[in-house]
């Protein structure tokens, strides 16, 4: 496939977005649940949501670059019955919402956000938080499945695709977790970094493993079966039209295999080794300019793993499209 | 009885790759009531355009026992359409009363997806309208009372000299397509897929060629 770079700056987007408001919640109850001071770190919570709605709503933004006639683009909330990318489309939107909802706890003046129900106190921001982490699963599993449904692409209908999504999301949510907290909650960072080199690392396990598995795909379509001709020698001679179609354009990433190659060594290096060796080099100091220049690495190298997962994918149509004239 | 499904069936047999099918198709979907298919640079070196049917060439065994086969190609109109539940605004859809699956172009939203969905890139996106094409099977033709009942048919079919194309609802036994399907052993394509294509291929009946994709192995 072609990858999309409207699709691949979205779903780095949110998934950065997603993991920075789990970082963020995760914090939250283990403060509540140690009996931890929340007012102290009441800006960095305002801040880091803010930057949260930032990349979510940026990837929103990306989106609709990738769409024909993006001002039709409400239509698509229509057939959530049926189509995962419908599910997204409600999903995403619905919790930038609820990320906005709970960045407002963190406003000054707001902060007493208590609900008393006879003894039992409530802390709106748990309430308000827990709903958007739900809602934030379900993006992930919603902006996944729209790749993982598809089942003639057998490289991403597996669930690994789910996983690697919630994984490389929340990886780089935590590095810029732990990034933001170095520069104003130098207190936080350490968690943030321990739980991001974690997540990293499982991350790079996930990933390694699914290239693994699709390595050894075999594609369930032959030219054989798109033909109907049983015979194991068929060399296509032309594809009905001399110049490119929509189907030369969209579904062959047109790279060299060298290149293409060298982007999966390239995203495993930015998106995951580079990354946890600098984590690890920073447990002891937690210097912000190396966790910010860590985070970017790492961004540049979910671009790239995004453009390989793409590239990697391949559509049985192009049985159909092996030769020009 | 089973429900109407219109569809075509293209005999291998008689395919003569010339092309007429496809200039026929361009010709009608270009000149209907939902606007030109578009062209980008017809005259120059790189020219690209929206096709709803194209015809490909393979050649099929090592030589010198080879054989060419036109392959004609068009929305195979599923029976349960991959393209139909992905499409996030309900603008592709199949229709319950014949079976076509089409694209409503004022819902549209171009996005692509349903193009992912289908194994067998039928889909195309206008370049000019920015919505998913597809093959309609005419519909703007098979049902038109203004023409001769004898040319209430697709395009392609009208314009194949060879008549390598038949039409009709292959759910009907009694319709010539359906049984010509029987008659011919009629194949889909990809069944791997289980999308149960309503469109049929006959493949070549002849004795070279059952040897060379060794069908008179497994009948003997």
């Amino acid at each position: 496939m072609k990858p999309p770079f409207s699709v691949i700056f979205l779903t780095t987007l949110i998934g950065m977005g997603q993991g920075l408001f789990l970082a963020l919640y995760s914090e939250q109850i283990y403060l509540s649940l140690t009996q931890g001071e929340m007012e102290p770190f009441n800006f960095f919570f305002l801040v880091s949501t803010c930057i949260a709605l930032c990349l979510t709503g940026l990837g929103l933004i990306a989106s609709f670059f990738h769409l024909g006639h993006p001002e039709r683009a409400w239509r698509s909330a229509a057939c959530w019955k049926t189509s995962w990318l419908s599910r997204e489309v409600i999903a995403l939107p619905l919790f930038i919402l609820f990320v906005f909802i709970y960045s407002l706890n963190f406003f000054p003046g707001f902060t007493t956000h208590i609900l008393k129900v006879d003894s039992i106190t409530i802390n709106l921001s748990i309430v308000t938080g827990f709903l958007c982490s739900i809602l934030c699963i379900v993006l992930f599993v919603c902006t996944s499945m729209i790749y993982a449904c598809l089942r003639f692409l057998q490289e991403w209908n597996s669930l690994f695709t789910m996983i690697n999504f919630m994984l490389m999301g929340c990886a780089s949510g935590f590095i810029l977790a732990a990034t933001i907290s170095s520069f104003m909650a130098p207190l936080l960072t350490l968690n943030y970094v321990v739980i991001a080199i974690v997540l990293t690392i499982l991350a790079a396990t996930s990933r390694s493993l699914s290239l693994a598995r699709n390595k050894k795909l075999r594609p369930k379509s032959t030219i054989q079966s798109a033909l109907g001709i049983n015979n194991p020698k068929i060399v296509q001679k032309s594809q009905g039209a001399m110049g490119g179609s929509f189907n030369t354009r969209i579904f062959f990433h047109g790279k060299s295999r060298l290149f293409f190659k060298s982007i999966k060594w390239i995203f495993l290096t930015l998106a995951f080794l580079i990354p946890i060796i600098m984590l690890l080099m920073e447990l002891e100091n937690n210097r912000p300019f190396i966790l910010l220049f860590a985070l970017l690495i790492q961004y540049i190298g979910l671009i790239a793993e995004r453009w390989y997962f793409f590239a990697e994918a391949k559509h049985p149509q192009n049985l159909y499209y092996q030769a020009i004239s | 009885m089973k429900k109407k499904q219109l569809a075509l069936a293209i005999d291998l047999n008689v395919c003569v790759g010339c092309h007429a099918c496809v200039t026929s198709c361009k010709q009608w979907n270009t000149s209907g009531s939902a606007g030109p298919l578009a062209d980008k640079r017809p005259y120059d070196e790189d020219p690209t355009g929206t096709f709803f049917n194209r015809v490909q060439t393979y050649e099929v065994g090592e030589y010198p026992h080879t054989q060419v086969v036109h392959f004609p190609k068009s929305c195979l109109h599923c029976e349960d359409p991959p393209c139909v539940p992905v499409c996030p605004t309900g603008a592709s859809y199949k229709r319950k009363e014949d079976g076509i699956v089409l694209v409503d172009y004022d819902k549209c939203i171009g996005c692509g997806y349903c193009s992912w969905a289908c194994p067998w890139g039928v889909r195309e996106m206008d370049e000019k309208n920015k919505v998913m094409t597809k093959c309609t099977l005419c519909v703007d033709r098979v049902y038109d009372e203004a023409l001769p009942e004898s040319e209430r048919k697709p395009a392609c079919v009208l314009a194949c000299p060879t008549n390598a194309r038949f039409f009709g609802d292959i759910n009907d036994p009694a319709s010539e397509i359906a049984q010509a399907i029987q008659e011919n052993d009629g194949y889909q394509l990809m069944p791997e897929w289980e999308t149960n294509p309503s469109n049929y291929y006959f493949s070549r009946k002849n004795k070279a060629y059952d040897a060379m994709t060794g069908k008179d192995e497994a009948a003997s």
